[in-house]
């Protein structure tokens, strides 16, 4: 016979038999990394991910299906429910959605509440995103750190409106109660608090080298693909570059609401000097330290609200005073005129909320907010008969967006690398299922 | 851009495909017919003056009044929209564009009502257009897997038309 036979200890030989076939494995829906119930499928050759399917719905709870039988008012409970690491956040973009169809315009006092606290929720939100994110990657103590600081915040939160998780204080027509008594300084002290605390978590992840091992270079995402798939929030703005002209999208800063255009705040995209070698645009680490970076910001933003806070409030309660010690000594019709005066007055500036609308005005409106984890946008449409309920509310999630990026980010990774760009993503299934 | 400007640009381009406007609406607004759909977005999307390149929200809304008392008052007839909410990263404007549809195709319950899928321009359409036929039962022609993404794949109806009645018991579980 002509044809040789190799040796049996020929490496070749092993290489051409061990053949592994591709293999669907089920990650989730009860895996502590998928941040929630999400379910993963995951179509792999070996270690190798060729294709993610992600499966959803675990946690639909029908809030759009709410939302067409009750009235805003009521509504916002729900809201809460969707993305409950920032519950503020949510009240709010569905509060400015109906605000938007009703041309509401809010006084002075009331949004200055509103940007307080929702950047305080957006710090509160971040920390958990910064804390998981360790919790992810096989570190603990970040975690802990983070939420010993959100605790914080949430007892600031429970001094507000009573609620550590579920708030509903952002209303329709304001907030729902003024702040209370001393609140702004002991928000101001932990602000001061907070402020030495951020480096700390840089030393403890950012400038990590296992940390940085296990994010950087790691689910790039390009500016095109962060666009085409409605990304927003800090996952595109990872993507983006300053160098090449890119626009800092930040809702706050291109379609400011609630008066953030005159608060002093940078929108946080790259490049970053400070970035270690390894980390690449738009890789699981810009998109971290994007986060880590606005928290900074939210903190900057917080501390000029309560500057601006206190000298309102102190006026209000001047005039409230003014017109309690002198209305005894005014006639009926003189006090109905300096009444409706101050009232205007409250209205246009030293109110924290408006009385809400009893009926929605016909048509409809689309408001998209900058929520922690990106634009987070509501459709109201009302009824052209007179009606208090709409007649449909969407939610559009920004984590339902920036989900379905998954597939597009994880081909060609390792499974071990996929809870740390799922991580990066930092969604809220609450949101993604509504 | 202002809104009235990418209308006329519209106007322009596809004269009387335009079917119907609002320019002062909160978010103004035209209406296309289903068949050419797709062509608007298309030129939404890449001509250089428009340069829509985020999809930000697809969504059905569901015109029927089921309150008989209330029919003759309602203010619309009933019909489907699909409503689609556009914005630009590089002009920072925004836009939107409504199909309307009939409740069901050719009149027939339980026929799903067609639009032709622009999955294929925008990302976000893959999953908004399968939430819209999942919650909303429209069709899309042309997407690439449409199935269920938010309820089960067994679950029938589609619970945001308005006359979904909630089934009495899924898989031996009381519904209601």
């Amino acid at each position: 016979m002509a044809t040789a036979t190799l040796p049996a200890s020929d490496p070749t030989i092993i290489e051409f038999d061990v053949r592994t076939d591709e293999m669907l494995v089920n990650m989730g829906p009860q895996h502590p990394s998928t941040h929630g119930v999400l379910r993963l499928v995951l179509r792999t050759d070996g270690e190798v991910i060729s294709e993610v399917i992600p499966h959803l719905g675990y946690l639909h709870r029908c809030a759009e299906k709410i939302g067409e039988n009750v009235t805003p008012i009521q509504y916002i409970p729900y809201t809460d429910r969707m993305d409950y690491l920032a519950g503020m956040n949510m009240n709010l973009a569905y509060s400015m959605a109906v605000e938007k169809l009703c041309q509401m315009k809010l006084p002075e006092k009331a949004q200055v509440v509103r940007v307080i606290i929702a950047e305080m929720g957006r710090i509160a939100s971040h920390l958990v995103g910064m804390g998981a994110y360790g919790l992810d990657l096989g570190t603990f103590s970040p975690f802990l750190y983070a939420f010993r600081e959100r605790e914080m915040i949430l007892d600031l939160f429970e001094e507000v409106c009573g609620a550590r998780l579920t708030y509903s204080y952002i209303t329709i027509g304001g907030v729902h109660d003024d702040l209370p008594d001393g609140w702004v300084d002991r928000c101001q002290k932990f602000i001061d608090y907070l402020k030495p605390r951020i480096e700390e978590y840089h030393t403890l992840l950012t400038r990590n080298q296992i940390f940085i091992k296990r994010t950087a270079n790691l689910g790039i995402m390009s500016k095109e693909t962060a666009l085409s798939y409605g990304c927003t929030g800090p996952v595109l703005r990872g993507s983006l570059d300053a160098r090449k002209g890119d626009v800092a999208w930040d809702l706050r800063k291109i379609e400011p609401y609630s008066g953030y255009e005159t608060y002093d705040f940078k929108a946080i995209i790259p490049p970053f000097p400070e970035a270690p070698r390894e980390a690449v645009l738009g890789d699981a680490w810009h998109r971290f330290y994007v986060r880590m970076l606005e928290v900074l910001e939210a903190i900057k933003i917080v501390e000029q609200g309560l500057r601006r806070y206190r000298p309102l409030r102190e006026e209000g309660d001047k005039l409230r005073a003014e017109f309690d010690r002198k209305q005894n000594m005014l006639s009926a019709e003189e006090k109905k005129k300096e009444e409706a005066a101050l009232n205007a007055e409250f209205k246009t500036k030293y109110s924290h909320r408006l009385a809400p609308p009893t009926h929605l005005p016909a048509g409809e409106a689309y408001m998209e907010t900058e929520a922690p984890r990106g634009q987070m946008g509501f459709y109201v449409v009302a009824r052209p008969a007179k009606d208090a309920v709409p007649l449909r509310v969407r939610a559009r999630s920004s984590c339902f967006c920036n989900l379905s990026v998954t597939n597009e980010i994880c081909k060609g990774c390792l499974i071990a690398d996929i809870p740390a760009i799922v991580g990066s993503l930092d969604f809220v299934m609450g949101e993604v299922d509504r | 851009m202002t809104s009235a400007d990418i209308i006329s640009a519209l106007e322009k381009q596809f004269s009387d495909k335009i079917k119907g406007k609002k320019a002062d609406a909160l978010d103004p607004w035209v209406v296309v017919e289903a068949g050419d759909l797709f062509a608007v977005c298309q030129f939404l999307k890449n001509d250089p003056a428009l340069r829509f390149d985020q999809l930000n929200c697809i969504t059905g809304v569901d015109y029927l009044e089921i309150d008989p008392k209330k029919v003759a008052k309602a203010g619309f007839e009933p019909h489907l929209e699909v409503v689609y909410h556009f914005s630009s990263f590089v002009h920072k404007h925004r836009f939107v564009v409504k199909v309307m549809l009939p409740r069901w195709k050719d009149d027939k319950a339980g026929e799903l009502p067609e639009v032709p899928s622009v999955a294929s321009l925008w990302g976000t359409a893959d999953w908004h257009e399968r939430e819209t036929y999942d919650l909303c039962g429209v069709r899309f022609t042309g997407h690439p897997d449409l199935t269920r993404i938010l309820l089960s794949e067994d679950w029938e109806g589609y619970p945001l038309r308005k006359d979904y009645e909630f089934p009495l018991e899924y898989h031996g579980i009381r519904g209601r």
